[in-house]
């Protein structure tokens, strides 16, 4: 396809064009995504989520900036960012305001800021956030910064779509209870308590330590300790039994402070995760998952094709009457499709 | 789920820092429907036509009070087009005097919206220029 060559030839403007198709789900952009298929894979994918507020799109400008910056003996990386923001669910509409966060950004061809609106998605991203990543994967960009929407406590789709997670927290946004509940806190690999100015970021910080502590007994997790401690069981190998440690970093993003760590910390877990084989085993799982997403989807939609509307209806109209429960009126609706299926 | 919505970028470019009139816009867009991309305060036309293209957006909202239209808003019509985005329609609100208007409609503005105009007139504008710009 056109589009296509374009895109891996590095047209920006192609680039912006296919991931609308992309978001669209339209046959063209479906048609683009499996060219592009065997091109992506390449690129380390970060996500940065928590609660809405706490800073996620300035450590966002701070980070692409510092990935911007030529490491020794390493070609800056090209990086992209996926920024979602929610959509009304009452008129569909939608404020994407990340971008205003990222003005430092403006002008630097290396790299690529796309705003998405959830579109009705609960889990943090949109339904076709994980298509749009795809495509700057296979456009080269090195690096995939993915914002999610501000989330509370069960938005976890990023940890299926990204091998880095980052939570960032702010000072004061809950007790110790808070944080050994299951959900955003525990897919953090890199946790980041930003705003770290403001008071009460001492009892954030250890209410969140205890929590981490909890699972590792006697292991220092925070500040630059922890980065240390990584850094010496990549370079020794140990990181086989000890496994990644969760760094508990603190940062001032509209001051930049701490963003070096976050980087930093970055580096490694990519690092770990190829050393110890995680990184296909996220790989793995998260192809697989998709794999049966979309053949639950397909699967759905070509019987509910063949299903005449009579029939659901009719199921429907029990159910509301409460002659049958909607459990019953599935199997019902299941023995009509292969009875339907057997007299035609 | 293929649904086309309409992206829209509203920008302040140059150095008046009175951005009311664009979250106003922005809201009553984001109301009706669109896609509404907020770059905020002090833009350059640099900033805004690379914000236009990374998000492949429909329509560009401009508002501008500090009487520089003249000058930034060719800028703004020259660096779409060089990026290839000449289909991208361009409206503009704020101070604008009714004197510019012809000058700015002639270089491709679409429309130029004043104080006290009704939002309702905005987004039925976009509505139709956008369905418009589809259909020919």
């Amino acid at each position: 396809m056109e589009l296509v060559k374009r895109v891996l030839a590095g047209e920006r403007l192609a680039l912006a064009r296919l991931l609308t198709q992309v978001e669209n789900d339209t046959p063209a952009g479906q048609a683009a995504l499996d060219e592009l298929f065997p091109f992506a894979g390449k690129a380390h994918l970060v996500g940065i989520t928590g609660a809405p507020g706490t800073g996620k799109s300035s450590l966002v400008n701070q980070i692409a900036q510092l990935f911007r910056q030529p490491q020794a003996g390493m070609q800056p990386c090209k990086v992209a960012i996926v920024a979602v923001d929610p959509s009304s669910p009452f008129t569909g509409g939608a404020l994407l305001g990340d971008r205003v966060r990222m003005r430092d950004l403006a002008g630097d061809p290396g790299i690529f800021i796309r705003s998405m609106a959830a579109r009705g998605a609960l889990g943090g991203l949109a339904r076709s956030t994980a298509g749009v990543v795809q495509v700057l994967d296979a456009a080269g960009f090195d690096l995939i910064l993915i914002e999610t929407v501000g989330a509370g406590q069960n938005e976890v789709d990023i940890v299926r779509l990204a091998h880095t997670t980052i939570v960032v927290e702010a000072p004061g946004m809950g007790d110790d209870i808070q944080a050994i509940k299951a959900g955003l806190l525990e897919i953090a690999d890199i946790l980041v308590i930003n705003k770290a100015d403001r008071p009460g970021v001492e009892n954030t910080t250890r209410a969140l330590k205890t929590m981490f502590e909890l699972g590792r007994p006697g292991r220092v997790m925070t500040g630059k300790h922890i980065l240390q401690e990584n850094e010496t069981a990549l370079i020794s190998g140990e990181e086989e039994h000890s496994g990644w440690l969760p760094p508990i970093l603190t940062s001032i993003a509209t001051q930049g402070e701490g963003a070096g760590n976050i980087v930093q910390a970055i580096r490694q877990h990519g690092k770990y995760l190829k050393l110890s084989g995680e990184w296909g085993m996220r790989e793995r799982g998260r192809l697989q998952n998709e794999l049966e997403d979309r053949l639950q989807t397909a699967l759905v939609a070509r019987w509910r094709s063949r299903l005449p509307d009579e029939a659901f209806q009719s199921s429907l109209a029990d159910v509301l009457e409460r002659k049958i429960s909607p459990l019953q009126a599935v199997a019902i609706l299941l023995n009509f499709d292969v009875n339907y299926e057997e007299k035609n | 789920m293929s649904a086309r919505k309409i992206r829209v970028l509203i920008a302040k470019p140059g150095l008046d820092g009175h951005d009311r009139g664009a979250k106003v816009i922005a809201r009553a867009l984001r109301d009706a429907g669109m896609e509404v991309i907020y770059t905020g305060l002090r833009q350059t036309p640099e900033m805004i036509a690379e914000a236009a293209l990374q998000e492949d957006v429909d329509v560009v909202g401009l508002s501008i009070l500090s009487g520089a239209h003249m000058v930034l808003v060719p800028r703004i019509l020259e660096l779409l087009r060089a990026n290839g985005q000449e289909n991208v329609k361009l409206f503009l609100g704020g101070i604008i005097p009714d004197a510019d208007v012809p000058e700015l409609v002639e270089m491709g503005v679409q429309a130029v919206y004043g104080p006290g105009t009704s939002t309702v007139q905005v987004i039925e504008d976009i509505r139709k220029e956008f369905l418009g710009a589809a259909e020919g």
